[in-house]
């Protein structure tokens, strides 16, 4: 089937980031299974991200319902392209090493853990639910991450310099985490969306506690990365969706 | 070079049915922390716990089973601590 | 799966055993006693232990790699959480396979050095490759169902850690045979090239799945002994003849033929005949010389290589932190 284009109103397009974001980095994280550290690591690495599958799943039948054209969860995930897409691009970024996967885990779980808390408390009551599910599972999330940043901070030299280098890598994409455009706003406005200046202080705390333990400093960029939002996304994005999506665009139609 | 091995843990759980822990594995880890966790990955993926205890293989104390019959053979004889070994009338009723 | 592993000479010096304490071991084993970690047992059963359960755990992950080459391309995001779920079980059954050898005094790093350094064996059917999306319907239905033939007798393995391990195991495998047959029932209720894609992959992985049950029984002297210690409690022919049996009408069903001209119904002995088994493509790949066996043990290195600076850190931290509460104490006292 050929691509699709969605006719979004601000709270479709919002519900799409969530959904693109959770599937994104689960599928980053699936890219682990079978060649972790060690066994019981490709466990836990695939069962964070059958947590994230799950929450996209129920994001993007979310999302189908508010377009109300009768499309599938994949629909959603197979057959819109890289501009389409909404995630945040800390997710998209590839796999790399051990190190970056933890520290990457780690600042979106922290600040998604704050947020699911408060998006129970959402106007619009599908989300409300689906935070309910998430919050408990992020913060899960959050202790398995931040647990392996303070061993891999304390404990070796090349440990640190490879969480170091991840964490300069990966902390000019944290800036999009807090980015509020008029479609957050609306959200906002709307009771649906948290407000993530509400979240600021509960991430940094989080970051700095742990941080703290790993002997490591906040980084300070001054500058951010930022596009994700508005499917405007690094080089990674289409190659990731090309591989993941090959087999329902090669055969149009078929159900798997 | 071989590699230093990774400590290895004994690991029980609470089911849901209230009934003690019970062995059902081991995992390996460095510390503590990273031994509930592998715990928790490996061992409660199906929802089989609602409590997990970790605990140093080493630090286990086991009987030997040589020892089979000193240790256990004994109680054998003691009867008298089960409920069947005592008559009670069927008027009486269940006891 | 993976008994192929039973059929194996097992070196190593020649231990002779006390007559007295080997009878009374046959004894127990006679008695369906299960035999655990601390009890005296001989060194050539503690042997084929090691090297069986060494071998099925190796099978677990590296059959990771076959299905998890699908992982990322998975054609839906219910068929890419079950696959996930189910490569993820591999991973945990060659953990507790793992911790089952190690009750024998075997520990996890030396038992992984040895497949590492390509001294163990694995099941043969993982050195083939995952074409398309069909494979994968093909091992969850042919592979993981040869895998549950084999792997119910062992709960009653003599062993005890061993059996528990297995009773595990196939609980958890339960799901993993239904969702490959689900995907191959889709494919062939689907279009013209989907039917198409399902009957290439049976043709592909027909005979490999049959060669799983190892070498005939005429072949495989050393299958008497693992009776005798009921480790094993079919042979391997029986095996292969009720997974025959079985899988023959499933893929009837899906209305798919057969890669085998001789294969037809016996109806006085209610079995179903195959022809010959081309067992010297069997021992080429189980040599090394199949199609993707350097590229598995090559992917198993490369994560094992990749993570010891991981591991590494884990250890280096656990010790500094013992230290530092050492310290503590000391300083409190």
């Amino acid at each position: 089937m050929t691509t699709i284009h969605l006719e979004e109103t601000p709270h479709l397009t919002y519900v799409l980031r969530l959904a693109d974001s959770a599937l994104v980095l689960s599928h980053r994280l699936s890219e682990w299974c079978g060649h972790a550290p060690m066994l019981e690591e490709d466990l836990a690495l695939a069962n964070i991200a059958l947590d994230l599958l799950g929450q996209a799943r129920l994001l993007y039948e979310h999302a189908a319902a508010l377009e109300g054209r009768g499309r599938s969860e994949d629909d959603l995930a197979y057959l819109r392209d890289a501009p389409q897409f909404k995630n945040l691009l800390i997710c998209e970024l590839p796999r790399g090493d051990f190190a970056f996967t933890v520290v990457r885990q780690t600042l979106v779980s922290a600040f998604f853990h704050p947020y699911w808390q408060l998006a129970r408390g959402s106007t619009d009551r599908t989300l409300a639910a689906i935070a309910e599910k998430a919050e408990k599972e992020v913060a899960y999330h959050l202790r398995h991450a931040g647990a392996w940043l303070v061993r891999l901070g304390d404990g070796t030299e090349e440990s640190r310099r490879r969480t170091l280098e991840a964490l300069d890598t990966l902390w000019p994409y944290t800036g999009e985490l807090f980015e509020v455009d008029a479609v957050g706003e609306a959200m906002i406005e709307a009771g649906i969306a948290p407000d993530p200046a509400s979240i600021r202080p509960v991430f940094e705390d989080t970051l700095d506690r742990l941080l703290a333990d790993a002997e490591l400093a906040r980084p300070s960029a001054a500058w951010m990365q930022t596009g994700g939002l508005r499917g405007v996304h690094t080089e990674h994005l289409g190659h990731m969706l090309a591989v993941m999506q090959h087999l329902p665009r090669a055969y149009p139609g078929a159900r798997w | 070079m071989a590699e230093q091995p990774m400590p290895l843990w004994e690991v029980f759980i609470r089911s849901r049915t209230g009934l003690a822990h019970r062995h059902v594995g081991s995992v390996h880890a460095a510390d503590a922390e990273m031994a509930l966790q592998a715990a928790r990955d490996t061992y409660t993926r199906r929802g089989e716990g609602l409590s997990i205890w970790v605990v140093p293989s080493a630090a286990i104390t086991a009987s030997d089973p040589a020892e089979k019959g000193p240790l256990f053979e004994p109680t054998a004889s003691k009867i008298y601590r089960h409920p069947s070994f005592y008559e009670i009338p069927e008027e009486v009723g269940h006891m | 799966m993976y008994s192929q592993a039973l059929n194996e000479r097992i070196e190593g010096p020649r231990v002779v055993e006390d007559p007295a304490k080997l009878a009374a071991f046959q004894a127990r084993i006679d008695a369906e006693e299960r035999i655990e970690p601390n009890d005296w047992m001989p060194e050539a059963y503690r042997r084929t232990l090691v090297r069986q359960i060494g071998q099925h755990a190796h099978s677990e992950v590296v059959g990771m790699l076959p299905e998890g080459n699908w992982i990322t391309r998975a054609p839906s995001l219910r068929r890419k959480a079950a696959l996930l779920a189910k490569v993820q079980d591999e991973g945990g059954h060659g953990l507790y396979l793992y911790a089952a050898a190690e009750t024998l005094g075997v520990s996890r790093e030396e038992l992984y050095e040895q497949l590492l350094a390509g001294k163990a064996k694995y099941s043969s059917i993982f050195n083939y490759p995952t074409l398309t999306w069909a494979d994968i319907g093909c091992i969850g239905w042919l592979v993981d169902g040869a895998a549950i033939m084999n792997q119910i007798p062992l709960c009653r393995t003599s062993y005890g850690p061993y059996a528990r391990a297995m009773i595990r195991i196939c609980k958890e495998e339960s799901f993993h045979q239904r969702q490959g047959y689900e995907i191959m029932l889709t494919l062939c209720r689907g279009t013209a090239e989907q039917k198409a894609m399902a009957q290439d992959a049976l043709n592909r992985w027909w005979w490999p799945s049959l060669m799983m049950f190892g070498p005939p029984d005429s072949e495989s002297q050393h299958t008497e002994q693992s009776m005798r210690w009921k480790i094993k409690r079919f042979t391997n022919d029986e095996l292969r003849q009720k997974f025959v049996d079985a899988t023959v009408p499933q893929g009837l069903y899906l209305g798919l033929t057969f890669p085998d001209p001789e294969l037809r119904f016996d109806e006085t002995t209610g079995h179903w005949r195959f022809g010959p088994i081309d067992w010297s493509e069997f021992k080429r790949v189980l040599a090394g010389q199949g199609p993707c066996n350097r590229e598995r043990l090559a992917a198993r290195r490369k994560a094992h290589e990749e993570g010891a600076w991981v591991r590494e850190a884990a250890l280096a931290h656990a010790a500094k932190k013992r230290a530092r509460e050492r310290a503590q104490r000391i300083a409190a006292e």
